[in-house]
């Protein structure tokens, strides 16, 4: 299939159905990578030229601008005005690094804020990487677009030795994921904010003062969950929280369902647009009782915020990242 | 000069090697570290292909045992040490207290009518579908046919206290039941030596997506041996919550053929056990229908095919392709797979969904190959010294395998099997006589 015999790529639709999610690998008895094979198949067509329409402006982007979201390089820094907070080459333990979601979109930018309050509340030592941040590229790869990805990859490795990081924390799953497994041999650590808020907090340097009264349910996001096994340290995290009532959707941990943003799906409708599964995820989380869904993901924020408003819940339940409530609480 | 031979467990393939042994003119010792012999075969209820009832085919030999004049029975012990001596060993058995002297027990069971837990212990035996009391026969054709108490639930025992007065002793008119017990030591000095160890179920929550543990409605393949045995906690009827299960879907290769769980190897009896519950389904609930999920059915032995055929007949729906997850919906169960042969993924509800989990090895067999010297294989079962002319000998001269030890075997196998390790046992005897 890979080689282009007797198989006509452009106009199999389906092909960007896949959120990448990987399911399908972790379960295979053979080892088959399924997902793999989509990837290396979107590649093909993506060699082939046939862009599909609304995936051109964020490739463009992302090589011009260095994020998918078409917006400038300079304004990279914005969702931390007024923060002060400093840049990683002038020397810090942690560099914070901001998924381009949590950056540039102001409906997920303030959990990048909210970790910067954490951090200071447990006395991390932490900076950005300024305007020299830019997509890791986890994304462009799941597209298709392996050569943009190289490049993102190889210029972000010079970027990151350039400015001396040792240990990295990541916004976004998807971040820590293309760090942790597809960046090949790399000399700085990675986690993603989660492991390393819930060693504060085992640490006893993360101390919440405040109650949170609500029931909470969590959403795994893949990337962190299936992918990597991070399935207890958001749990304790939101255990950890004073006033949390929490409780486990049906299908949770290795059992969860993905919530269909990634693998390129933020720019992309797939061809069964009948089944939203971040509505299906809603009507789940609804049943335990909670009031908040928890996640820890921009994709899984926005798609399920959408779902919330879709299936017209606003009034019964929020979603939201597990570092709005903790940021609630300090 | 050593006339004795030491057989370490008493399921049906080390019962059979002690059997032969003993019948040559041999002493064995035969330690069982359950309170009774009977193993794994003592929990099933039919075998296939031939629906011979377990119990009625295991029972006898289970009770020759016991009465053999040769044999020498150590059961709820466990071999703590082992030594070379000359050309045998030297072997230190732990006797584990059973709390109860089994020289008065006459085992009525008025203790276990009378203890506090009673109906509230986890039953292992019915493979957790049952309960039972703290001081217990593990079944009612255990043998020896004595009660043991069981250290990690007797109240007695992990509290140290148990009401005003202990209402098993109160209820013993033999006297037998003693909790001043120590575990006690025996010296054995045998010239040969048989690892008859068996097998472990596959734990099918490692395959999460599966739901075993999540829904009480999805169970293992042992779960339903007991649901199905006469002797099990529903007298035999498939009942889940008092009802009859009207859909009823089983998964082949749970644990077995499969990297994700490092099982690489084929269990070689999970599919014709499923063929005999897709019967007995079929037998006890006539309008039920059944599916089965599989990968590859493997119906090599002999009627074995015969059988597969017949249960198709019987109206069994076979659908080649692994689940990949049971979820719930609507409260119904439902069993996401691919129909492979028409290509298209499929969904089924189910109102009892059965895994038909592989067989692994127990992980005390390793401390016994520990104290034995012996080997794994890389499928972690006990290796055989060759592969195809040596199936029962091991690197260690005078240990031999029989059974499930040495990897997953059906009844007729593991017998076969323990036969020739029994042979085997009998030649180095018979050398070591020649010898002195």
């Amino acid at each position: 299939m890979l080689r282009g015999e007797d198989f006509e790529l452009v106009a199999r639709d389906e092909l960007w159905d896949c959120t990448t999610c990987s399911t399908c690998g972790l379960r295979c008895p053979k080892g088959v990578k399924a997902y793999d094979l989509i990837i290396g198949l979107r590649g093909q067509w993506i060699e082939s030229g046939k862009i599909p329409t609304t995936l051109r402006a964020p490739l463009t982007a992302t090589l011009n601008q260095g994020n998918p979201l078409v917006l400038p390089r300079e304004d990279r820094s914005l969702w931390a005005d007024g923060l002060n907070v400093k840049n990683v080459a002038d020397g810090a333990a942690i560099a914070l690094f901001t998924c381009c979601e949590n950056a540039y979109d102001p409906r997920v930018q303030p959990m990048p804020r909210a970790l910067v309050n954490v951090f200071r509340a447990a006395n991390v030592d932490f900076g950005t990487l300024g305007l020299e941040e830019q997509c890791c590229g986890s994304e462009i790869r799941r597209i298709g677009e392996s050569g943009l990805f190289e490049y993102l990859r190889d210029d972000n490795i010079e970027k990151f030795k350039a400015a001396g990081v040792k240990k990295m924390v990541t916004t976004s799953p998807h971040c820590y994921n293309v760090y942790h497994n597809e960046y090949g041999k790399h000399e700085f650590q990675v986690e993603h904010y989660t492991q390393t808020v819930a060693q504060l907090i085992a640490a006893g340097k993360l101390k919440f003062g405040k109650k949170f009264k609500a029931t909470v349910t969590y959403q795994d996001p893949c990337f962190l969950g299936k992918q990597n096994g991070v399935y207890d340290e958001p749990r304790a995290i939101l255990k950890a929280i004073p006033g949390v009532k929490f409780v486990d959707m049906d299908r949770a941990r290795e059992r969860s369902v993905c919530c269909e943003g990634g693998g390129g799906r933020m720019w992309l409708e797939g061809t069964n647009t009948k089944v939203r599964l971040a509505n299906d995820r809603i009507a789940q989380a609804l049943e335990t009782g909670a009031s908040v869904l928890a996640t820890a993901c921009p994709f899984c924020f926005l798609t399920l915020s959408d779902a919330v408003i879709a299936t017209g819940n606003e009034e019964k339940i929020k979603v939201m990242d597990i570092l709005q409530i903790a940021n609630q609480v300090l | 000069m050593n006339n004795s031979a030491l057989v370490v467990g008493a399921g049906i393939a080390g019962i059979q090697t002690a059997l032969d042994i003993a019948d040559a003119g041999f002493k064995v010792y035969l330690v069982e570290k359950e309170p009774s012999v009977g193993g794994r075969m003592s929990q099933l209820d039919k075998t296939f292909p031939t629906l011979d009832c377990s119990a009625c085919i295991l029972t006898p030999k289970m009770v020759d045992v016991s009465r053999h004049p040769n044999i020498e029975l150590l059961t709820y012990s466990e071999v703590a040490a082992c030594r070379r001596n000359g050309e045998g060993f030297q072997v230190t058995v732990r006797k584990k207290p059973r709390y109860v002297d089994i020289n008065k027990c006459t085992g009525c069971g008025s203790c276990a009518e009378a203890c506090r837990l009673k109906g509230r212990v986890t039953d292992p035996f019915n493979a957790a579908m049952g309960k039972r009391a703290a001081i217990y026969v593990p079944f009612p054709q255990a043998v020896p046919l004595k009660y043991t108490v069981d250290p990690t639930q007797c109240v007695y025992l992990t509290r140290g206290v148990c009401g005003k007065t202990l209402l098993c002793k109160d209820a013993c008119k033999a006297n037998a039941i003693d909790f001043t017990q120590k575990e006690e030591f025996v010296e054995l000095n045998v010239g040969a030596i048989v690892a008859a160890t068996g097998f472990d179920p596959f734990n099918a929550a490692l395959k999460p997506e599966l739901g075993y543990g999540a829904y009480p409605n999805v169970i293992t393949s042992l779960q339903f041996e007991r649901l199905s045995s006469a002797s099990g906690p529903t007298a035999g009827k498939i009942l889940l919550d008092g009802k009859e299960p009207k859909h009823v879907a089983f998964v082949q290769c749970v644990g077995s053929r499969d990297q994700t769980t490092g099982n690489l190897y084929c269990s070689r009896v999970c599919c014709m056990i499923t063929v005999k519950h897709a019967h007995l389904v079929k037998d006890k609930i006539h309008d039920a229908t059944v599916t089965v999920f599989y990968a590859d059915i493997r119906a090599f032995g002999k009627g074995f095919e015969e059988f597969y055929d017949r249960v198709r007949a019987e109206g069994v729906n076979y659908r080649r392709g692994y689940v990949s997850e049971i979820f719930k919906r609507d409260g119904k169960l439902v069993v996401r797979s691919e129909d492979t042969l028409i290509g298209k993924p499929i969904e089924t509800t189910a109102d009892l969904v059965v895994l038909s989990v592989g067989l692994v090895p127990r992980p005390e067999t390793n401390a016994l190959a520990k104290l034995l010297g012996l080997t794994n294989s890389a499928d972690g079962f006990l290796a055989e010294a060759h592969p195809k002319m040596r199936p029962v000998d091991t690197a260690i001269d005078g240990v031999y395998l029989a059974g499930c030890a040495q990897g997953p075997k059906d009844i007729p196998d593991a017998v076969a099997h323990a036969k020739a390790a029994a042979a085997a046992v009998i030649v180095k005897l018979r050398q070591q006589m020649a010898h002195s």
